[in-house]
C-alpha cells in the first residue's frame, strides 16, 4: 500500500522534473510507521509552489493527496477539522453552501490545507485578516521518530509557530483544525478602477483599504513612464437567487475548465509578445470598469479557469519573484524594480501589486508582514533572468524586504537570512528528518 | 450485518444554506443532466475512490440518503464523517457486510430493497452502485491461482451477484455497476482482472435485455485508469483525476446510459483496441 514508485516530479515552475521516490500516506494512523521506514523526505500536496520547497530530488516525497476527508464541521463556531489533504477548493465548495468559507484564501483554491498552513498563505485581505494561520485553531503533526505533536495559537505554541509557514519541516501535517469565515453566499460585489501611475495606485488602495475586505492590484509591467494597473477592491455581498456559474454546478465543478493543451517548444509569454499581451489584459479589464456581482471563484482564482497554465512558458520553466517591502522605502522600491524589469524586456503579464496590513505574521518563516507586495513571473531564459532576479534581489536587499519561500528557487542565502531573521529559532524545530531541496539550500539540511 | 446510527448529526444545525432542489436547477445545462438525480443512493464497496467521489456528486445534486455497503468499518465510518460534514442534511448510513457471499448479499439487497423497505419506497428515485474490485497487480494473480480466484471472485463474481440480487429484488430505479476498459479486450498486462470485468459487462448485458421495458434501468460503467489514493504511487501520465471520472460516471447513471465510458475518450480508444486483428494484437506490448 505505501510502496514507493520512482516518479518525475516538477513543482508549479516546471523548472526541473527530477525523478523522486513518491510515497502516499495512506491514513494518519499509517503515518508513524510510512514516516520512520521511508525518511529523510519532504511532503508534497498539489506542487503549486513554484520552487523547490517541496521538492526533493532523488529522495523520498511523501504524498498526503489522499488524505482528503472532512473530520467534523461546528456550526456554531465555524471550526472545520480535517484531513491534510483537503483542497481549498473543497472548502469553498462545500461550506460557501452552507454560509461559511476559508477567512484567507490564496490566489489559487488548487492547494491542500496543510500546504496552505506550510507556506502561511495569504491573500487579497492581509490588513483585515491576517494571513492563513491567523484562522488555524490546531495542528497535529507525525514526526519522523514515530512521534505526534498537538500544537495550536496556545497549546505547544512555540511548535504552532514553528509550524505555520514551517515548509513541512517541523513534522508531516496529518490532521488541521481551522475557523471559517460567516459569509451570506458565494457572491462579492467587485469593483475595478484604473490607475494610471504608482502613487495613484498607492491613494486609490490606501483608501480602499477602509471599505473594502478584499483590495489587490495587476500592474502593467512593461509600460514606461506612467505605471497603469487595474485595481480590484470587493465585500461579500448577499445574492440569494442568482444561478451559479456552469462550473460552480454539481457536475460543471468536477469537470473543471478548459486545460492548457501542450507544453509549447518555447515560452508564449516573451518580448516580442509581452506588450502585447499587457495591453490586451489592460483593455479587457478596462471594459470591465466598475461594479458588479461575481461569484467567488473568477475573484479569487481567476487563473484556475485554466488547468496548467503553467505550461505556457514553454520546457524551461519560469521564475516568480514575489516580495514585501517596508511602505516608507517601497514606492521607491517597486518603482526601480519596475524600472529594471521595464529595461530586461523580460516578465509577464501577471504583475501583482498589492498593500500588505500593519500586522506580523504568526509563523517564524512566514512571508507576510506590513508593507508592499510586489509580483512578477519570468519566462526561464537562463542567464539573463538569473542577472535580472540578482538585481532585482539587490533592491529588495537595500529597502530591507524578503522574498516569498514558496515562489523562489534560487534567492541567495544571505537575502533570506535577512529577511527571515528568526531562521536560526527555526531550526531547533525542524525534524531532522525532513529535508526539502530548500531546506538544504537555505537551511544547510 | 450491522448497521450503525445515522451520521452527522452533530453539524444539522448548519444545513439552513443548502437546497438539494437549488443545486439541481443550477446544474441543468451540462451533459447528462437530461436525467435524474436519486433520491436515494446505496452504494456497495463504497470505500473505493471512485464510489466515495460519486456519493459525494450524488448527495450535493440532491440526494438526501446515502447507505454505504462495504467491508472495512472504520474505512466506512471515516467517509460517512466526510460526507455528515458537507452534507448536514442528508442521513448517511453505514453497513459491514461479507460482499462475496451470496447469502448475505440476498439479505442485504433484500433489506434495502425488498418490499416495506426505504428503498422500494423511493421507487425510480433508487441508484445503487456497485463499486468493488480487487486492486491485485496481474503479477501476483498469475503466480497464484489462489490469487487469481480471489480476483476473479472479488471483482467479477461477488458483482454480478450484487446486481443479480438487486435486479431480482428492486422494482424501479437504478442500478449501476463499474465494470473497465479492461474488459473490453484480454491482453497480457491485466487479464485476470479484465477477465473479472468482462464477466460483469456479460451480466449487465443480459440484464438489460431481461428487463427491457420495465422502469428498471442496468448501467455498466467502464473507468479507464484513474488517479486515486491506491494509483499515487503509480506513474501519474495518463491517469484522469478520481472527481473528474465521478462526474462522467454520475451524469451517465442519472441519464441511464447502458453504457457509460468514463472519461468518454476511452469509447473511442477501446472500439479502435477491439478491432485490432489478434496476430497483430499480440504482437504489441501494451
Amino acid at each position: 500500500m505505501s510502496a514507493a514508485s520512482r516518479q518525475k516530479v516538477s513543482s508549479w515552475g516546471r523548472l526541473s522534473d527530477a525523478e523522486h521516490d513518491v510515497v502516499a500516506i495512506t491514513s494518519a494512523a499509517a503515518a508513524p510507521e510510512i514516516l520512520t521506514r521511508t525518511a529523510p523526505g519532504i511532503t508534497r500536496g498539489m506542487e503549486r509552489s513554484y520552487g523547490d520547497v517541496a521538492l526533493n530530488p532523488g529522495g523520498t516525497l511523501w504524498d498526503t493527496r489522499g488524505l482528503n476527508r472532512f473530520l467534523a464541521f461546528d456550526a456554531e463556531t465555524g471550526i472545520l477539522t480535517c484531513e491534510p489533504g483537503v483542497l481549498l477548493r473543497d472548502i469553498q465548495a462545500t461550506f460557501s453552501r452552507q454560509g461559511w468559507m476559508l477567512a484567507v484564501t490564496p490566489g489559487t483554491s488548487v492547494v491542500t490545507v496543510a500546504g496552505a498552513v506550510a507556506n502561511d498563505v495569504h491573500g487579497k485581505n492581509h490588513s483585515t485578516r491576517g494571513t492563513f494561520a491567523d484562522h488555524v485553531v490546531s495542528i497535529t503533526l507525525v514526526r519522523t521518530d514515530g512521534s505526534q505533536i498537538v500544537c495550536g495559537p496556545t497549546e505547544n505554541r512555540e511548535w504552532f509557530v514553528a509550524t505555520c509557514g514551517g515548509l513541512g519541516l517541523t513534522g508531516l501535517i496529518v490532521e488541521v483544525s481551522l475557523r471559517l469565515k460567516r459569509v451570506p453566499g458565494p457572491w462579492l460585489l467587485a469593483e475595478n478602477i484604473a490607475y494610471q501611475s504608482l502613487p495613484e495606485f498607492f491613494s486609490i488602495s490606501d483608501d480602499s483599504e477602509a471599505e473594502f475586505e478584499h483590495v489587490v492590484s495587476w500592474i502593467d509591467i512593461t509600460t514606461d513612464g506612467g505605471r497603469r494597473g487595474i485595481l480590484s477592491r470587493a465585500n461579500v455581498t448577499p445574492s440569494p437567487h442568482r444561478p451559479l456559474p456552469r462550473d460552480a454546478t454539481v457536475l460543471g465543478g468536477v469537470r473543471g475548465g478548459p486545460t492548457f493543451p501542450v507544453v509549447p517548444p518555447f515560452s508564449l509569454v516573451n518580448k516580442a509578445t509581452l506588450p502585447a499581451l499587457n495591453r490586451a489584459y489592460y483593455r479587457m479589464q478596462h471594459l470591465s470598469l466598475g461594479s458588479s456581482v461575481v461569484h467567488y471563484k473568477p475573484f479569487f482564482y481567476p487563473l484556475d479557469a485554466i488547468q496548467d497554465w503553467n505550461k505556457a512558458y514553454g520546457p524551461r520553466g519560469f521564475f516568480q519573484h514575489q516580495c514585501v517591502l517596508p511602505r516608507p522605502v517601497g514606492v521607491e522600491a517597486v518603482a526601480e524594480m519596475l524600472g529594471h524589469v521595464r529595461a530586461s524586456g523580460q516578465g509577464s503579464f501577471l504583475g501583482v501589486l498589492k498593500t500588505m496590513g500593519d500586522r506580523e505574521p504568526i509563523g517564524m518563516l512566514s512571508y507576510p508582514r506590513p508593507g508592499v507586495n510586489l509580483t512578477i513571473d519570468f519566462p526561464n531564459l537562463g542567464e539573463s533572468t538569473l542577472a535580472l532576479l540578482a538585481r532585482l534581489d539587490s533592491v529588495v536587499s537595500q529597502a530591507g524586504g524578503r522574498l516569498y519561500l514558496a515562489k523562489d528557487a534560487r534567492m541567495p542565502v544571505p537575502l533570506f537570512q535577512a529577511g527571515y531573521p528568526r531562521w536560526q529559532e527555526f531550526m531547533q524545530y525542524k525534524d531532522p528528518g525532513m529535508s526539502s531541496e530548500m531546506s538544504r539550500r537555505l537551511l544547510g539540511s | 450485518m450491522s448497521t450503525s446510527g445515522k451520521s452527522g448529526a452533530g453539524s444539522r444545525a448548519g444545513a439552513g444554506g443548502r437546497s438539494g432542489a437549488g443545486a439541481r436547477a443550477g446544474a441543468s445545462g451540462s451533459r447528462g443532466n437530461s436525467g435524474v438525480w436519486p433520491t436515494d443512493v446505496v452504494v456497495v464497496g463504497a470505500t473505493s475512490a471512485i464510489a466515495e467521489q460519486c456519493t459525494r456528486l450524488w448527495l450535493e445534486g440532491g440526494a438526501s440518503t446515502a447507505l454505504l455497503i462495504g467491508r472495512s468499518e472504520e474505512g466506512l465510518a471515516r467517509i460517512a464523517a466526510d460526507l455528515g460534514v458537507r452534507f448536514p442534511a442528508a442521513v448517511v448510513t453505514t453497513s459491514v457486510v461479507d460482499l462475496v457471499s451470496a447469502s448475505s448479499i440476498s439479505a442485504t439487497v433484500e433489506g434495502f430493497a425488498g418490499a416495506g423497505s426505504a428503498g422500494a419506497a423511493a421507487g425510480a428515485g433508487l441508484t445503487v452502485l456497485v463499486a468493488h474490485g480487487a486492486m491485485t497487480e496481474q503479477e501476483v494473480s498469475q503466480a497464484s491461482l489462489t490469487a487469481a480466484a480471489d480476483v476473479l471472485t472479488v471483482t467479477g463474481v461477488s458483482p454480478s451477484l450484487w446486481i443479480e440480487a438487486c435486479a431480482d429484488t428492486m422494482t424501479a430505479g437504478t442500478i449501476a455497476v463499474l465494470g473497465s476498459v479492461a474488459g473490453d479486450r484480454g491482453r497480457r498486462k491485466n487479464y485476470i482482472y479484465g477477465a473479472a470485468k468482462a464477466l460483469i459487462e456479460a451480466m449487465t448485458e443480459g440484464l438489460q435485455h431481461r428487463l427491457v421495458g420495465s422502469p428498471l434501468r442496468v448501467v455498466l460503467v467502464k473507468p479507464g485508469p484513474t488517479a486515486t489514493p491506491m494509483t499515487a504511487a503509480l506513474p501519474q501520465k495518463g491517469l484522469a483525476p478520481v472527481a473528474a471520472v465521478a462526474g462522467e460516471i454520475v451524469a451517465g447513471v442519472n441519464a441511464g446510459r447502458p453504457v457509460v465510458y468514463a472519461p468518454l475518450k476511452w469509447k473511442l480508444i477501446m472500439a479502435v483496441v477491439r478491432t485490432i486483428p489478434a496476430p497483430l494484437f499480440n504482437k504489441l506490448d501494451f
